[in-house]
């Protein structure tokens, strides 16, 4: 009697043990497993502009996505990503190194020039969010502007150190005040954000130089260790180069890296005024 | 998302569904698929620059004020525009209808039109005259507080132009008081 109790005790626990051993290979969690908490569902509309160079003569369009919030990354750089890899292959957009500095994915999110991955997208799912490129730029497609007079515009400020009388000996020594005197000028990452966010850059982009190119411009001619001050304000010196800065501020306001263009505007006007 | 229209398989794929069963073996499929549907076609590097040119003229451009968030910066700037040019635009086009017709466009003349106004168009008129000036002249002092390098922040330049918005109110109100 107590062996074949003993025995079926045995068969029991080991019934068990198998039980236990296929349970722990299902797929289905088991009770004493802790279950991953499922976040509710997000859906959130994203109407973002598309133009495709292939069928020119199509009207620009926006075209509309509803994906997962809780699905996404927070950044509207990582909702445009999952678009592009999950819903669009074709959606085109600009992007590098998703942490701002790169300056690629700028662009116009909810009707403020950002970087899209600095940029978290808003909560409210009642509400859709607008993507548009950079304002009154060429389109190449979608959301990538042409940058080409941007890059122009730079170049044309010479952004590089001018000087004829270099030290006879190692390099250019700056005292810490003048060393200071380029924070908050020396950060740009050359986005675009702030010259494409001003008015006066929307109707004459043709010849004034716009807020970034400016701000370039005065983070030379405020450098002590440069030499072609005069020269660099001498060709700022006109009615359409600078002086189509209205002191806005869009640009300061928009800037996603927390610059002051429109200040550093001021400071050129204020320094040739008083040549 | 792989279609098949986005690798350019879609008429091979298509050509080998619609074959006879005969036809439908893995040899016909292969050339089937290496007669691709798109055409290429080599050019020299300097062709570039016209397809370029080409796309560069047919470019749209992107939307911008109508699309760009409604903020006091952008749209003071405006209003301070339009307000100056509706002021000297008032004040030329009295100036020189005075010297066209010196004898209707005299001050006597006008009290005598505008006191014969009924007191509902004397107080709109009041308003619609002193709301640009008050507006215009203020933001006027706010750009030479900027000139001077004062409130070159954004900050500064939301809480003055706050500031002329109210001032531009009560100067108004005073004004049509008066």
């Amino acid at each position: 009697m107590q062996g074949i109790l003993a025995k079926s005790t045995v068969s029991v626990a080991r019934a068990h043990v198998l039980r236990s051993s296929v349970r722990s290979f299902a797929s289905s969690a088991a009770r004493w497993q802790a279950v991953p908490t499922e976040k509710p569902v997000a859906m959130k509309e994203f109407k973002i502009y598309r133009w495709n160079p292939d069928e020119p003569e199509k009207k620009p369009t926006l075209q509309s996505y509803t994906i997962d919030l809780n699905q996404t990354g927070p950044m509207v750089l990582d909702a445009l990503i999952k678009i592009k890899n999950e819903v669009d292959p074709t959606l085109t957009f600009r992007r590098s190194c998703r942490e701002g500095i790169c300056g690629s994915c700028a662009m116009n999110v909810d009707g403020q020039n950002t970087l899209a991955c600095l940029c978290r997208i808003d909560r409210n799912t009642s509400k859709d969010s607008k993507i548009y490129p950079l304002p009154h730029m060429y389109i190449v497609k979608d959301l990538v502007p042409d940058l080409t007079l941007f890059y122009k515009q730079y170049k044309s400020i010479k952004p590089y150190l001018q000087n004829d009388n270099p030290p006879e000996k190692g390099e250019f020594l700056q005292s810490p005040d003048d060393r200071k005197k380029l924070d908050g000028l020396y950060e740009c990452i050359l986005c675009a954000c702030c010259s494409t966010s001003c008015p006066s850059y929307w109707w004459n982009q043709d010849e004034y130089l716009g807020p970034a190119t400016l701000m370039q411009a005065y983070r030379w001619i405020a450098d002590s260790r440069d030499g072609y001050g005069a020269q660099r304000k001498e060709q700022l010196q006109n009615e359409m180069s600078m002086y189509r800065c209205h002191t806005i501020f869009n640009c300061s306001r928009t800037c996603p890296k927390g610059l002051n263009p429109a200040a550093a505007i001021a400071k050129i006007k204020l320094e040739l005024a008083a040549d | 998302m792989m279609s098949s229209r986005a690798v350019g398989l879609g008429p091979a794929f298509r050509r080998a569904a619609l074959a006879p069963k005969f036809a439908r073996n893995q040899v016909a499929l292969r050339s089937a698929i290496t007669r691709r549907g798109v055409q290429t076609q080599s050019l020299p590097p300097a062709a570039s620059d016209e397809i370029l040119n080409a796309q560069r003229l047919k470019r749209p451009s992107s939307p911008h004020f109508t699309i760009y968030q409604p903020q006091i910066t952008w749209l003071g700037s405006i209003a301070n525009r339009v307000t100056g040019g509706g002021l000297s635009a008032l004040l030329y086009g009295f100036s020189l209808a005075y010297l066209i017709a010196p004898g209707t466009f005299d001050s006597a003349h006008i009290v005598e039109f505008v006191a014969g106004l009924p007191e509902i168009v004397k107080t709109s008129g009041k308003v619609i005259l002193a709301a640009p000036f008050a507006f215009h002249s203020l933001n006027g002092l706010r750009h030479l507080s900027w000139d001077m390098g004062k409130f070159l922040t954004v900050k500064g330049a939301h809480t003055t132009g706050y500031a002329v918005l109210g001032a531009t109110a009560v100067s108004t109100v005073a004004l049509v008081l008066m």
